[in-house]
């Protein structure tokens, strides 16, 4: 068979509102995708995940793209490789998600969602995420878990891989002085909290 | 489990210092590398239920009272994996600058003038032998900030998912013969081997008589199973 080679990655550029995310931001076209990964009557705990991204200043990045995808609350994906019939599949949760961060004024996200189902009998409840922003030539992949499933994440296998002095930077955490479930995470591109970003 | 990594050569690496933007945005520290689990190897899916009628004609889907200005151009290609297998049924997001160079994006302060019948921005879905096709203007160069007189070439954006989570891409397409790509860091942050890759070609069975000039451009996603090879 013919060997192809891969087209290279580029930056999203500061441009991709209206293209990408064109309703979050008033465009006229139609997004395919946007902050509610979930509808409020998806089964599942319902859930809200707030954050920001920051450079290596710790300023927050107004012109990031953030992309979410996930398991349905029994831990099942919407996709074909994922055929496990003993986890339900929900058609009307695809468990896709995107946001841009220009359209609050501290640069902020926010993503309404069920918590994910532990995905196989091993992995902790997790969200996986893309990082796209201009001044990235290439996207950068990471995980959201979370603070309240402390047992399930000690026994995570790919938390396991990762240096335990870094694995706080991909857990958000459950903020209790607001009502319902809210959790944050924030994503540090540089320094001493960077988020760990994963060679997959 | 699939032992596979992001492939480097092809990729540009996360801080490239002459795109200054890098510098304080790409990550520093190591990428942790994971086996792959089923986060890895499922995706979003999105085929041919998720464009409308006019998304894969940008010189229509903007239009509030007459044709977009410029030139009108025909885009098409295949989108396969490292294999050469076809991906069917594979949306592509497309976004763009106007012939002048400008985007409609509000954040866009280029002094040159927005088209009124031209949004820049579309979709397409690959057919059973992966092949896509749209029609577009063809954008204009435009300023950046990046460094004393510096223009961007003429571009495309194109947004990929896939067959997997680890085939997202979002790559920019060029034109063949533009002076400005020697000077753009965009374009050179990419490894010297996997440049020309982003560069489409001109194809007059593609151009379309008294109508629209025609280009060709591949897309090979990463995928799910590619096997190494000893070149
Ligand atoms: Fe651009």
């Amino acid at each position: 068979m013919a060997r192809r080679f891969q087209t290279p990655s580029q930056t999203v550029g500061p441009f991709f509102a209206y293209g990408l995310v064109p309703e979050q931001y008033g465009y006229r076209f139609t997004s395919i995708a946007d902050h509610a990964v979930a509808a409020p009557t998806t089964e599942g705990d319902q859930i809200r995940i707030i954050g920001q991204v920051f450079d290596g200043e710790g300023t927050p990045i107004p012109d990031a793209l953030l992309e979410f995808w996930q398991a349905n609350a029994h831990g099942r994906y919407n996709h074909p490789a994922d055929d496990r019939k003993d986890n339900l599949l929900d058609p009307d949760f695809k468990g896709f998600g995107r946001i841009g961060t220009g359209t609050s004024a501290e640069a902020s996200f926010q993503i309404d969602t069920v918590k994910p189902g532990a995905v196989d009998d091993r992995q902790a409840p997790h969200i996986n995420m893309v990082v796209l922003m201009r001044g990235m030539l290439t996207h950068a992949f990471t995980r959201i878990y979370f603070s309240d499933e402390a047992t399930l994440n000690a026994a995570d296998p790919v938390l396991a891989q990762v240096p335990e002095d870094r694995r706080a930077t991909l857990i958000a955490k459950r903020d209790e002085a607001l009502s319902g479930s809210v959790y944050r995470f924030d994503i540090h591109m540089q320094g001493e909290r960077e988020t760990v970003f994963f060679d997959i | 489990m699939s032992e596979q990594r992001m492939d480097w050569t092809s990729h540009p690496a996360h801080v490239y210092p002459d795109y200054k933007s890098t510098v304080l945005r790409g990550p520093t520290k190591p990428l942790v590398a994971i086996d792959h689990t089923l986060s890895e190897l499922t995706g979003p899916v999105y085929g041919h239920d998720s464009i409308g009628p006019l998304d894969d004609d940008l010189t229509k889907n903007g239009m509030r009272n007459g044709e977009p200005l410029g030139e009108r151009i025909i885009v098409t290609g295949r989108v396969v994996d490292e294999n050469d297998r076809p991906q069917p049924n594979t949306l592509i997001e497309i976004w763009q600058a106007n012939a002048a160079g400008r985007y409609i994006h509000e954040v866009d302060q280029h002094d040159a003038p927005i088209d009124p019948n031209f949004l820049g921005a579309g979709r397409c879905v690959t057919d059973d032998t992966g092949r896509y096709r749209y029609t577009t203007i063809k954008p204009g160069a435009y300023p950046w900030g990046n460094h004393d007189n510096a223009w961007r070439p003429n571009h495309i954006h194109l947004s990929l998912f896939g067959p997997s989570f680890t085939s997202r891409l979002v790559t920019q397409m060029y034109f063949p013969g533009d002076p400005l790509l020697d000077l753009d860091p965009i374009f050179h942050g990419t490894p010297e081997g996997a440049r020309d890759r982003l560069i489409s070609s001109f194809a007059i069975d593609v151009t379309e008589p008294l109508f629209a000039l025609g280009y060709a451009f591949d897309i090979v996603l990463r995928g799910p199973n590619a096997t190494p090879v000893e070149d």
